[in-house]
């Protein structure tokens, strides 16, 4: 059962990744989102000395609200001191993560987080923490409600939004001219990869979010030229890696989350090179035979 | 020379445009006429894009204002469409030539509503229109140039707007396709439509358009082709440098001067 | 206070080595950092920093120690095969620069997390300390640690000083210097493999996670107090020195703190301090250039707006009340008392009975604002074709930007006329 609850809520994280990952690979802001993960953490240190708790609402928002203003910061940094935009993003997550990790040393009586689970998340603690109701029944794993409500909040975000934020990924400028505003699709899907980022950060931890974001998402995008097709594929990749996952972690007496991330990456190397489409040996293979029918049906010299 | 239109549907007064704090457009003030298919030419440089993308709404002014049907653009919206340039979007992204087309349906509908039936027989109207019926399920990633910039012809008729800029849509385009986008073009202005169209071929443009708006960094000529399209005036286009307002320019950059004074 | 003094008396010779280990980690990597910076590159910084965690792992489970020599060439190897597969995925499918790496930078750690995470489950008692290349740990640097370290980081020094010149050139303007016969390639094989190196060396002192800022911060820094490459790298190497030092000092006063994330503390408040106060570049210093350009502006049409009063009585020496100038162009009241005041002072004003008029000085500068503003007018109608109705707001503006060359200019080009598009007459 442990293990069925481990897989459950690594899955749920990583299909609410993955969805908005879809969105950041085709606006080429992976590695914003990664600027994202890692400034959240100081957001999530601050909202639990003042809450108390790991998983409060409030300390969602809170920390989600860092992560917005991570995304301004960067844009600011960029456009009012003329910082390229590579070194703005750069400077903007080390110092906040760099802040986050300090302040956990400093309060380390006080937070209930240590420097490695930060990194990494502590996933396999997920069905010790139990929510238990005023009159003592027990309704199950706490993080799989929190990864439960992640994903359904994500999904409502991107049915309502889907054609805002499928047209502003696409061509941005025509999407401007048809009235639909563009810096406000893009602050709201940066609300919403900020606020996975801290709902997942207990069971993964900040990098292996990262992963989850653009890895299921990269693979997809490989398999098909086709956008949806491209989701469907990334919440299948991000259920079959969190399994896999798990085995490979009991296997080798290791993280989970970062034997799920092995597995993602095991995942994009065969899709790197044997994808039908876009696959590096594929390509060859087509090139190779497309050779041979030259040859063949050349006039003989 | 500058030759008021008669019947206006854009208006540009005093326009001045700036890009990264450097004056672009000085000083831009024409009429353009409904029904005509309008050419904008200039060296490059000259700031054709700019000027119709700051009438589309997508680069700040520092000075100036257009109105389109005597109107804020953001009153007239649905009867405005823009054409991009070909290369301004990503053609791996992961779409069909019909998805791209819809897009052009999505200004006329709400927050939730997905494309009806109506709309994607509008869109595939349009994709026959344009020679692409063969081609509705194709992925964009597979098209050549010329097809592209047909699909985005397409997603433009789909807006059914009254008015329509577009950026190079003749650029790197077949000769097949150059015929049927001008072919297109000129059945719009028949029926009262206006297409604004920045173009860089001169040969050509004395053929496409009836009206032509001679631009390099300011407004040389606007007016119908007869009157306008001469030796003379397209001298002073491509011919003259005007150093100094150049240099004036990288003035105003330098100094990061305020492109309208407050006292 | 006391640990300051006992730090900075360098008593305990253990002091000095990790001291000086520090500042020589940190200032070689921003040296490095210097150039992926200038190229553009910065974050591929990032990912190699998080892809030699997997090769540490590796190397202590292959030899079982934690030679630093071996622990090294294991880095080496994976973060040299992370930049290999991001530029062949970037290369080779339809797949974007910034996925590819934020893909290889993830999964690699990942990969180095689940490792790690093996060794500490295995309880081989050797491990100890491995963790600490997380988020780094000045401190531990000791011995034989230093040598290797130290070796490295003059090695990273030398290199750079040796190449600086074609470095620059690849970094700048990588099409010239081929053109100038600079093996570009070669270069970038450099550079690419001293910044594997930086990261390896650097870990020691920041840790994988946050090493990325050793090679960015102090160059972002650095990039806004100067123009010359050669000033900004070794200011680069200062700052980050600095951190460094701290490092070392935060490593000594508080063990059970990381050193990492106060290194980065201190080098990205050097940065942020830079952005805001740099002169020329920093965000206030911008901000002041616009307020003096504010009050130029309001000067000069201050100036000029009396100039228009004299035309019309034609007595330009005329002492004008507050309530006249208004008259002649709105200002609000407060700031045209202190622009008035502000002229006086620089001798452009005088005051009469509370009244305001000219010296000559002040007449001939409102006069040459009056000249310029027609000029324009004149080269707007004559050259650009623009109606006279039209080019007034413009030349609003430019009449304070002309420079007396361009004065010139447009004189000799105009035909130095008299009147403007408005039958106005131009003073001279």
């Amino acid at each position: 059962m442990d293990a069925f609850y481990i897989i459950l809520t690594a899955s749920l994280f990583a299909i609410s990744c993955g969805l908005l990952g879809c969105f950041l690979v085709l606006r080429k802001m992976a590695m914003v989102g990664d600027a994202i993960s890692h400034a959240v953490l100081p957001g999530i240190v601050i909202a639990f000395l003042l809450t108390g708790t790991r998983d409060s609402f409030e300390m969602i928002i809170g920390a989600a609200l860092i992560g917005i203003f991570s995304t301004f910061l960067i844009e600011f940094f960029h456009n009012k001191a003329g910082l390229q935009t590579d070194a703005a993003i750069g400077v903007t997550f080390t110092w906040l993560f760099a802040l986050g990790v300090i302040l956990i040393s400093v309060f380390a009586g006080q937070v209930d987080l240590d420097q490695e689970c930060v990194l990494y998340g502590e996933i396999a603690y997920v069905p010790i923490d139990l929510w238990i109701g005023d009159d003592g029944t027990i309704f199950g794993p706490r993080a799989l409600y929190v990864a439960a409500m992640t994903l359904i909040v994500n999904i409502a975000f991107i049915r309502i939004g889907f054609k805002q934020l499928h047209l502003t990924t696409f061509d941005p400028a025509f999407a401007a001219t048809i009235g639909i505003s563009v810096s406000l699709w893009n602050y709201l899907l940066m609300g919403a990869v900020s606020m996975t980022t801290v709902a997942a950060f207990d069971s993964v931890g900040a990098i292996l979010v990262v992963a989850l974001l653009v890895g299921p998402a990269a693979i997809a995008y490989l398999l098909t030229d086709r956008f949806q097709t491209m989701m469907m594929i990334t919440v299948f990749v991000a259920i079959i890696s969190s399994t896999l996952g798990y085995y490979l972690a009991v296997l080798v007496d290791g993280s989970i989350a970062g034997a799920i991330v092995t597995i993602i990456g095991i995942l994009f190397g065969i899709t790197f090179l044997f994808s039908p489409s876009n696959g590096v040996l594929m390509k060859k293979r087509l090139q190779r035979k497309e050779a041979q029918r030259l040859k063949a049906e050349a006039p003989l010299s | 020379m500058r030759i008021e239109a008669k019947e206006p549907v854009v208006e540009f007064h005093d326009l001045t445009v700036s890009y990264h704090k450097k004056p672009v457009l000085w000083n831009i003030d024409m009429t353009l006429p409904k029904g005509a298919l309008v050419g904008i030419i200039g060296p490059n440089g000259a700031g054709k894009s700019t000027l119709i993308k700051s009438a589309m709404g997508l680069l700040p002014l520092a000075s100036g204002y257009v109105k389109i049907f005597d109107e804020a653009l953001d009153d007239v919206r649905h009867k405005v469409s823009y054409v991009p340039q070909r290369e301004s979007v990503d053609w791996d992204f992961p779409t069909s030539v019909l998805d791209v087309v819809l897009m052009g349906r999505y200004a006329k509908l709400g927050l939730l509503s997905r494309p009806r039936k109506a709309d994607k027989e509008m869109a595939l109207n349009c994709l026959a229109k344009v020679g692409m019926e063969a081609y509705v399920n194709r992925q964009i990633s597979q098209l050549s140039g010329g097809q592209q910039q047909r699909v985005f012809l397409a997603r433009a008729l789909a807006q059914e707007a009254e008015l329509y800029f577009m950026d190079e849509p003749f650029a790197g385009v077949d000769a097949a396709t150059e015929a049927a986008i001008l072919a297109i073009m000129q059945e719009m202005t028949a029926q009262g439509k206006t297409v604004i169209v920045v173009h860089h071929d001169l040969q050509s443009a004395a053929e496409f358009f009836d009206w032509i708006v001679l631009l390099n960094m300011r407004l040389v000529a606007s007016g119908p082709i007869n009157k306008v399209f001469t030796n003379d005036m397209l001298q002073e286009t491509y011919g003259g440098k005007l150093t100094v307002l150049a240099e004036v320019g990288e003035l105003v950059r330098k100094r990061q001067i305020p492109s309208r004074e407050k006292y | 206070m006391e640990t300051l003094r006992e730090f900075f008396s360098f008593s305990d010779p253990s002091i000095i080595a990790v001291t000086v280990g520090a500042v020589l980690l940190s200032a070689s990597s921003a040296v490095v950092g210097t150039f992926t910076f200038l190229k553009k590159k910065a974050l591929v910084g990032d990912a190699v920093a998080h892809s030699v965690l997997p090769g540490i792992c590796l190397a202590f489970i292959l030899t079982g120690t934690k030679n630093p020599l071996w622990l090294i060439i294991g880095a080496f190897i994976t973060g040299w095969i992370s930049l290999v597969i991001i530029d062949n995925v970037t290369l080779k499918t339809k797949i974007k620069e910034d996925t590819a790496i934020a893909l290889i930078l993830s999964v690699f750690f990942g990969i180095g997390i689940l490792l790690l995470t093996n060794i500490q489950h295995s309880g081989n008692a050797a491990q100890t300390g491995l963790d600490s290349f997380l988020f780094g740990k000045a401190a531990a640097l000791v011995g034989k640690d230093l040598i290797v370290f130290g070796m490295v980081a003059v090695i990273l020094l030398a290199t750079v000083a040796l190449f600086f010149k074609e470095l620059k050139l690849i970094a700048f303007d990588p099409n010239y210097a081929k053109a100038l016969g600079v093996p570009v390639k070669a270069m970038d094989l450099l550079l690419t493999s001293l910044t594997v190196l930086a990261v390896v060396t650097g870990i020691q002192a920041v840790g994988v996670v946050l090493m990325a800022a050793m090679l960015i911060t102090p160059a972002a820094a650095a990039r806004f107090w100067t123009n010359d490459v050669r000033v900004m790298t070794f200011l680069a190497a200062i700052m980050s020195g600095f951190s460094g030092l701290s490092g070392a000092f935060v490593s000594y006063a508080a063990p059970a703190m990381p050193t990492g994330p106060w290194i980065v503390m201190i080098i990205s408040a050097i940065a942020l301090t830079s952005f805001f106060i740099a002169p020329t570049r920093g965000i206030i210093s911008r901000s002041i250039q616009q307020r003096k350009l504010q009050r130029m502006i309001m000067d000069e049409n201050l100036l000029k707006e009396l100039y228009h009063l004299g035309e019309k009585d034609e007595d330009p020496y005329k002492a004008r009340s507050l309530d006249e100038i208004i008259e002649e162009r709105f200002f609000p009241k407060d700031r045209l008392k202190s622009a008035l005041r502000r002229l006086k002072r620089e001798g452009y004003l005088a005051k009469q009975n509370g009244d305001w008029k000219y010296t000559e000085a002040g007449k001939l500068k409102g006069q040459r604002v009056v000249k310029l503003h027609r000029l324009w007018e004149l080269y707007l109608s004559k050259y650009m074709k623009i109606d006279p109705d039209h080019v007034h707001e413009d030349a609003e503006t430019i009449e304070h930007i002309i420079t007396p060359e361009l004065e010139k200019r447009l004189e000799k080009m105009l035909e130095y006329p008299e009147m403007d598009p408005h039958e106005e007459r131009i003073p001279y």
